[in-house]
């Protein structure tokens, strides 16, 4: 907590008109708090006013604030806590089937208030809200589903990410390759560059070891257990989840679904075009 | 010091325009390239030659596991070593491994390692590989966040079962089994010597120390630059207060014999460029599963440009590289020359890298059977006595098979 946050709750304790006004300003600014789940300490954010929105991240977590999240926060009060292995989140390496990663999912859910709340998952983190989602209808409002993994079609097959050369790695993510490769995969300046990569494997390990080879944990057979109103949003250029396979999650979802494609956008669509996704989430929302 | 004799079992007849036509020779290599009828005849000659080595006295003959691989045609190194434990006497057999995660349930390893055992009369050396991320990720479709994890209890599971005397339930992280019983039990006690392949990681040497297990680091890339990895292997055992008994280690190194200098260079250099070029051909995509390297050793390798030079190096990490032939002789992947020369340079690399199990791949590439039992016998008769009672009298191999006496030993029938 930084200077000015101790000074503003000081000067909340005096004035109770004073309390409000400063509650309001600091909805305005990036919050984090630390949870705490089993002993651990998880990172979550939050900003922004009125319903709670979760944000479970997509492949790489969310190393910083987004442009994405920012937009989100411009009308909703966006939390976003850490998944396990991405940056800010708890330990995954105890996490060994469907099982724990969906308990550990909800842990984190109720941990951080967002329980029976409106969701986005984006990648794994749409794999995990969807889970949670079949698991528990009642634990998820609404539902956004961002290019999640879960379901495989050998006929039009999920993209084997894990096998790239690394100069193919930002064209995979991205259809902005040149700006992901600057500002997702390279080292940020000031940040140390062994922490740095060590962060970047766990967060690409952590999806691994839900993941691998290609998402497919059972999903399809417990798609009809979500009953949410669910939006599923696909980049057109998705290299990696082909954007058809939005209708194959429609399909089997059991509550009503609505599909929203983003023209040219890759993979990584909150970093493609995150206005636009932030929009398509706001209207589905409201 | 031991001399073992390895064979890869690479498939001798890639088309020329490998390298140039093909993304990858693991993995994914075009299945139409493979001639069954050909096949019958390379294992057959690769059996050969391993059987020829025996009888020409080196103390062991190798194999090895890989999966969907050009350069190494043994999917099930157990089937290799049984035919071996039929057809040679008294040669150690070296099974170099059997990757433990992949085999479900990994008490299948105690059981065949066992069957081994008794076949051959108690001559088997039980390597453990982790196995290579094209192996054991890509081909078997092992979740990278978790091979270690199952390598690891795979080995605990597979010593109790050779080690205790009454059934028992196994109630792991990956796998759960109600009754341990393997019929039948090693004849070596209480389990064969357990040799690990692995590449330049300190949690590997220390998990060697720790269980006084051989160290074997097999790469393809000489001597040179397995320097800075055995260097760094002793550094730690000195560190942890083990004896630097050179039997506690393992290194392959490629060799090419021939009356000349200028005679081994005629023979050796194409197939020595065979491999480098078509087997070594691996699509640099299958190289770094998330999760294949622990973050231990991701911190070492970003940190260090020693251990990152070693790293280009190992086998069962990344960065295969296909040198020029000069640089191939001239760095020592291959070493060539006349007997006296090649004793020379491995009584040099012995010594320099304190190795006292010393594998050599004297088929390599493309070479046909009547070359390599050329290069064999060459290395057998006038190399082999120059090397043999390295560290012999200073050192205990506490790493070696130790089989029946001889007269307790079944003679097999000879065929018709």
């Amino acid at each position: 907590m930084t200077a000015r946050g101790k000074a503003s709750r000081r000067g909340a304790s005096r004035a109770k008109p004073g309390a409000q006004r400063d509650a309001a300003e600091r909805s305005l600014r990036l919050r984090e708090r630390r949870l705490r789940i089993r002993g651990e300490k998880v990172r979550a954010w939050g900003k922004g006013r009125g319903r709670p929105l979760g944000v479970l991240s997509g492949l790489f977590g969310f190393p910083a604030w987004t442009p994405f999240l920012e937009a989100l926060a411009a009308r909703r009060r966006v939390i976003v806590p850490s998944l396990p292995g991405h940056p800010g989140g708890g330990d995954f390496r105890r996490l060994d089937d469907l099982a724990d990663w969906v308990i550990a999912t909800q842990e984190l859910l109720e941990a951080a208030g967002l329980e029976g709340a409106d969701l986005v998952g984006l990648g794994p983190g749409g794999t995990l809200a969807a889970e949670v989602a079949a698991f528990s209808p009642a634990s998820v409002r609404r539902l956004v589903l961002v290019a999640p993994f879960g379901l495989f079609d050998e006929r039009e097959p999920v993209a084997d990410f894990w096998a790239k050369r690394a100069s193919e790695l930002p064209g995979t993510f991205s259809a902005k390759p040149a700006e992901f490769a600057a500002q997702v995969l390279a080292q940020p300046p000031g940040a140390d560059e062994v922490e740095f990569r060590v962060e970047q494997m766990r967060s690409l390990e952590a999806a691994a070891r839900l993941l691998w080879p290609f998402g497919d944990r059972g999903l399809a057979k417990r798609l009809h257990r979500i009953s949410a109103p669910t939006l599923l949003v696909w980049g057109s250029a998705d290299a990696i989840v082909p954007a058809s396979y939005a209708k194959r999650f429609a399909a089997g979802i059991a509550g009503r679904t609505r599909i929203r494609s983003l023209a040219g956008a890759g993979h990584r669509a909150d970093f493609d075009a995150p206005a636009a996704l932030a929009r398509a989430i706001l209207d589905f929302l409201t | 010091m031991k001399l073992l004799w390895f064979h890869l079992m690479p498939y001798t007849d890639l088309p020329e325009d490998f390298k140039q036509r093909h993304p990858s020779v693991w993995v994914d290599i075009d299945p139409k390239l493979f001639d069954p009828a050909k096949s019958h005849l390379m294992y057959n000659d690769f059996l050969d030659e391993l059987e020829h080595a025996a009888e020409l006295g080196f103390d062991g003959i190798c194999c090895n596991e890989h999966h969907q691989n050009a350069y190494g045609l043994m999917p099930s190194p157990n089937l290799v070593a049984a035919a071996l434990a039929r057809r040679t006497r008294d040669a150690a057999i070296c099974v170099m491994g059997n990757s433990l995660a992949l085999y479900n349930p990994p008490t299948r390893v105690a059981e065949e390692f066992a069957m081994l055992d008794a076949i051959s009369g108690g001559r088997l050396i039980a390597g453990f590989p982790v196995g290579t991320p094209m192996d054991t990720c890509f081909a078997y479709g092992q979740n990278p966040s978790q091979l270690r994890e199952r390598y690891y209890e795979a080995h605990d599971l597979i010593l109790k079962a050779w080690t205790h005397s009454e059934v028992f339930a196994w109630n792991g992280r990956y796998n759960q089994l109600r009754y341990v019983n393997p019929w039948p039990r090693p004849i070596q006690q209480p389990h064969p010597p357990i040799w690990i392949p692995g590449g330049g990681s300190v949690e590997t040497w220390r998990w060697c120390a720790q269980l006084d297990y051989v160290y074997a680091y097999l790469s393809y890339f000489g001597y040179k630059l397995g320097e800075a990895t055995m260097h760094g292997f002793w550094e730690e055992m000195d560190r942890l207060g083990k004896e630097r008994n050179p039997f506690r280690a393992g290194f392959l190194q490629f060799v090419g014999v021939a009356e000349t200098r200028e005679e081994a260079l005629d023979l050796y250099t194409e197939p020595a460029l065979y491999f480098y070029e078509r087997c070594l051909h691996v699509d640099a995509r299958y190289a770094q599963p998330p999760g294949y390297m622990s973050e231990a050793t991701i911190r070492a390798r970003v940190k260090s440009q020693v251990v990152q030079a070693a790293a280009a190096s190992a086998t069962d990490s990344h960065a295969y590289g296909r040198p020029a032939f000069e640089e191939i002789v001239s760095k020592g992947y291959v070493i060539i020359g006349s007997p006296d020369e090649v004793a020379e340079q491995l009584r040099e690399v012995a010594v320099n890298l304190n190795v006292g199990q010393l594998m050599l791949l004297l088929q390599f590439g493309n070479m046909n059977k009547d070359l390599v039992f050329h290069n064999t016998e060459l290395f057998a008769k006038r190399v082999a006595p120059q090397l043999h009672g390295l560290f012999e009298d200073e050192w205990e191999n506490h790493w070696w098979p130790k089989p029946l006496a001889a007269r307790a030993r079944a003679v097999p029938r000879s065929i018709a």
